[in-house]
């Protein structure tokens, strides 16, 4: 199917390094070329998108190898290599990465007015080392695209946040990367056995169960923290609340995926094992994510709060997911049911990278107009707004898992591969179900519905051509999934069918 | 050996000691307020001693007068690094005080001085050489952290530089009269032959080692003989402090690798124990007390010692060529410290003006609005002394924890990367305050073109050699001979 010339096209190389040179480009363009700079990167975003989109109708969704692979030596001395390629796993990820990015720049067009070249610098070149992490296949140079990857952000919300955004960051920083650090010593530990960081041989490397175990700690101490998973999920809502609107949207939609992307590429695969062993601590940790985190963002004041909570309980079901497939195995469940719980959590981090973006995407929306994000100043919006009112209500409903949405489908995999587990997981994991719609549409009676609350939101606008075209752009891919979601499933498929086989054997020599 | 023949292998050395009487010289005839001829011929010595020791790589490892004397990979490198790093110093330097009129010829010749101090104790084979080499450069530096006669600050610090440097001098060569007499030798491999075989006198070499290791530990600025580092650091002028964090660093590494390695490598689980303690030790009270300083320079003299502390922790590996490990870690993370931290305090030379320091942290506000290029190499600084990628710090310290996860201290480089972790926050602070913090009227760089595009390529050298860190790692196993 790949004409020759397509084949020796480096297309990751292209997708890492075209954004990032992008936005060096623009940084080098200065303050005074303000709308070229805009131009500029919404070109490179549309280009990236579209090339990504390529690479998604060139993947072949039948092989189980790795494919588009580049492999160069990176350090000779020590088997260090820039190795890339992609799966089923990661296609879906680098779409939506390009996809967000794109809106991201859409978004900012006006909102942002200061250091504009650099706001946007630093999204395209956050874009590239995304990508990057999600294309790598030695670990190190995970690692590398992984850490770097916090330079940008930390600007991003240190410079253009609210007024607490210098705690914000810092915390974000701090907490990210004391996490990721012990993902460095444990990948130097396997690397002492075998003498090779490529992604494949850390899979075969045989460790016993003590080894996996500590080495699941660690992997977890830097997935959970970027998932986040309760309780070191508190860094979360305030780099949210703080953040630009931008900055919001990419942490929610890339940012929280790499957690669960890191899961599933390094815990599972390289320390089965331990992962079993502890599936039953991870489903708990899940679990209290999930309802707990429920009723926090039950709680909340804030609109940008109460969605970074229910973005931690979402992503409680991703979690619960990954390791609900070790009950299935144990109790001797068919590996595709497994893997359904796996395809559930995927499908689940598409999702709710869609709508949690598109709510923070609203949630700016108003922001723009008020400059405030407390419930309590709103009231009535959908008198105002009423085009807005209506996009937010999808966006809600999908929040809130209304089947027809994508909300809809993750979730109701994951609870369907629980039951074949344990009836009480699957029943208290739907609890959500009912808390999401809860605090969703809770929040969004107080705000667009009843009388107009104050002077303020009778003024408002209602939303901009621009802002229509990006919620527009949001909602199309939310319904779609909902309705027809059999492209994105078969096109993870093979990949976690022979993920699971590989998981299913013990690693244990 | 003929000593005729032999001279041939000290050639750096007799070179850069007749360049440097010869620039002396020339400096008392001159009367150009610039000293554009003393700093010209001073550059032009260290870039000949510099090609010389390269011209000398080819003859592989030679042990010359009696044994007292070694050219190897490892010094070759050491010695080429030594004196670009302080060409590159110089160059900060001579922009730092023309500013400031306070340019004097005696600081490029007492630099030479110390750079000779310094070759000495890389190439040093035995006990007494190191011991020259060493106060050769300590009395240069000494003299040159008190340049600025006019300065109150200078003075203390040059004053406190030298009585605790004369003590730890004292404690060292104490340690090796011991080892001395017990072994009845100066020469370090006759030293280690007599260590193998010999196992009753274990004690009194203990002893020997303990004050030893102290002497070490005070020259690479560890804890807890780290008390006059953040003092010197803030008193000297800051071209001073520059010089004393690069260079001197990589000749202290020389004397630990020399002195521990070269010489007592029989007797490495006795300081590998000690060198953990004291790993540890300055990294905690480094990075932590860095956390509170108001000082730019204070905070670097901590996070100096944080540093020192990671060094160590490459040094502790020793060669274990069965497995793999070696001290080549501390080699690489010692070239790399020097780069990274000769770009912070040139960042430091750049932002300050005629008549005032940039050395304390406010005086950082808001740079990244006066002036976006200069901030954000600032920032390539802060993320690589910090060891994020895509940064040269970054690799420095993934090459050391490589090391010791290699020979099984994995608690140790899970503290280690607990107390970077810590360290990080300081340096954020920096690029807080540069990037998240508004004044009303940011600070303007005055600095010369020459100085600008020196501090910038500097930043780029950062960056560069984090995409491509390969060649360096290379450069520095095979140096150590793995």
């Amino acid at each position: 199917m790949l004409s020759p010339l397509f084949q020796s096209l480096p297309l990751l190389s292209l997708l890492i390094w075209a954004p990032i040179l992008g936005g060096i480009f623009v940084l080098m363009l200065g303050e005074r070329q303000q709308e070229a700079a805009r131009l500029f990167a919404l070109v490179v975003s549309i280009l990236i998108f579209l090339l990504s989109a390529w690479l998604c109708y060139l993947f072949d969704n039948t092989a189980t190898l790795m494919q588009f692979v580049e492999h160069t030596v990176w350090i000779d001395t020590f088997n260090i290599n820039y190795h890339l390629g992609v799966d089923g796993i990661s296609v879906p990820l680098i779409l939506l990465t390009t996809f967000t990015t794109a809106l991201v720049v859409i978004a900012c067009w006006t909102v942002i007015q200061t250091r504009v070249t650099q706001y946007l610098a630093a999204f395209l070149i956050l874009e590239g080392l995304m990508i990057g992490v999600f294309t790598a296949l030695d670990a190190i140079l995970f690692y590398f695209f992984w850490e770097a990857m916090l330079i940008p952000m930390f600007l991003i919300i240190g410079v253009w946040g609210g007024p607490r955004r210098i705690y914000a960051t810092i915390k974000f920083f701090l907490y990210t990367f004391l996490g990721s650090v012990f993902m460095l010593v444990a990948l130097l530990y396997m690397y002492s056995k075998i003498g090779s960081f490529y992604l494949f041989d850390l899979y075969r490397l045989p460790l016993s169960l003590a080894e996996q175990q500590w080495i699941f700690i660690a992997f977890l101490l830097a997935f959970a923290v970027k998932i986040p998973m309760w309780p070191v999920h508190t860094w979360l809502p305030d780099a949210h609340v703080e953040a630009p609107t931008g900055g919001s949207v990419i942490l929610a939609a890339i940012l929280l995926k790499m957690g669960g992307y890191g899961f599933i590429r390094f815990s599972l695969p390289i320390t089965p094992d331990a992962s079993a062993a502890m599936a039953g601590f991870m489903i708990v940790l899940s679990l209290i994510a999930i309802v707990y985190i429920g009723f926090v963002a039950l709680a909340q004041q804030d609109m940008k709060k109460l969605i970074a909570y229910s973005s931690v309980s979402h992503m409680g079901f991703v979690t619960l997911g990954f390791f609900i497939m070790f009950s299935i195995l144990e109790q001797a469940g068919s590996n595709t049911d497994a893997a359904m719980g796996l395809a559930g959590a995927m499908m689940q981090m598409i999702s709710h990278g869609l709508i949690s973006a598109a709510l923070f995407l609203c949630v700016g929306v108003m922001y723009d107009r008020v400059h405030s994000r407390q419930i309590a100043d709103y009231g009535g919006v959908a008198n105002t707004m009423p085009v807005f009112a209506s996009f937010m209500m999808l966006f809600a409903m999908a929040n809130a898992g209304l089947p027809g949405t994508s909300g809809f489908i993750g979730e109701f995999m994951v609870i369907l591969s629980s039951f074949k587990a344990n009836a009480w997981v699957a029943v208290l994991a739907a609890t959500v179900l009912i808390l999401g719609a809860a605090y969703t549409l809770w929040m969004y009676k107080r705000v667009i519905f009843g009388d107009v609350a104050n002077e303020q939101v009778a003024a408002l606008q209602d939303v901009s051509l621009r802002e229509v075209s990006f919620l527009l752009l949001l909602a199309v891919p939310v319904l779609l999934l909902g309705l027809w979601p059999a492209p994105l499933f078969e096109l993870m498929d093979v990949t976690l069918r022979h993920l699971v086989e590989h998981i299913a054997q013990s690693k244990i020599n | 050996m003929l000593i005729t023949a032999e001279i041939l292998f000290v050639l750096p050395e007799l070179a850069l000691l007749g360049l440097a009487c010869l620039t002396l010289v020339c400096d008392v005839f001159s009367n150009n307020p610039n000293r554009r001829v003393t700093y010209w011929l001073a550059q032009v010595s260290l870039l000949g001693v510099a090609g010389l020791a390269l011209y000398l790589y080819p003859v592989g490892t030679v042990a010359v007068f009696h044994q007292h004397y070694i050219l190897d990979p490892l010094s070759v490198a050491l010695k080429v690094t030594v004196c670009v790093a302080s060409l590159l110093v110089f160059a900060y330097s001579y922009h730092y005080f023309r500013q400031r009129d306070l340019l004097q010829g005696e600081y490029f010749v007492l630099g030479l001085f110390a750079v000779l101090g310094m070759l000495v104790m890389i190439s040093a084979h035995s006990l007494l050489t190191v011991y020259l080499g060493l106060e050769l450069m300590s009395l240069a530096l000494y003299a040159m952290v008190a340049m600025n006669r006019e300065s109150g600050t200078a003075a203390e610090a040059a004053m406190k530089y030298f009585v605790l440097g004369a003590l730890a001098s004292g404690l060292l060569l104490y340690g090796i009269s011991i080892v001395y007499g017990v072994s009845g030798t100066l020469v370090l491999p006759e030293l280690a032959a007599y260590l193998e075989a010999e196992t009753d006198n274990r004690i009194m070499f203990l002893f020997g080692l303990v004050f030893i290791i102290v002497g070490i530990a005070f020259k690479l600025g560890a804890a807890p003989f780290h008390s006059w580092v953040p003092d010197v650091y803030e008193g000297s002028p800051t071209a001073v402090t520059l010089f004393l964090a690069t260079a001197p660093k990589v000749a202290a590494f020389a004397m630990a690798i020399r002195l521990l390695i070269d010489g007592m490598l029989p007797m490495h689980i006795d300081w590998q124990g000690m060198l953990v303690i004291l790993a540890l030790l300055s990294m905690a009270v480094g990075n932590i007390i860095a956390i509170v300083q108001t000082n730019i320079k204070r905070m670097l003299a901590y996070s100096a010692i944080a540093h020192a502390g990671f060094l160590i922790l490459g040094i502790l590996p020793g060669l274990y060529v069965e497995q793999g490990a070696s001290y080549a870690g501390a080699l690489f993370y010692v070239i790399a410290y020097v780069i990274m931290s000769m770009g912070a305090f040139g960042f430091i030379i750049l932002a300050g003006g005629k008549d005032h320091e940039a050395d304390r942290l406010d005086d950082l506000k808001g740079l990244a609005d006066a002036s976006p290029w200069f901030a954000l190499v600032m920032l390539l600084f802060m993320f690589s002394l910090a060891g994020v990628p895509p940064f040269l710090g970054f690799w420095a310290k993934w090459y050391v924890l490589k090391e010791v996860v290699a020979i099984g201290y994995i608690w140790l480089a899970v503290l280690a990367v607990v107390f970077s972790v810590i360290g990080a926050y300081y340096y954020l602070r920096i690029i807080k305050l540069m990037y998240f913090e508004q004044v009303e009227t940011a600070p303007r760089l005055s600095a010369d073109t020459g100085l600008r595009v020196l501090v910038s390529l500097n930043g780029l050298a950062v960056l560069a050699l984090g995409f491509a860190p390969g060649g360096l790692m290379e450069i520095c196993s095979r140096v150590v001979g793995l």
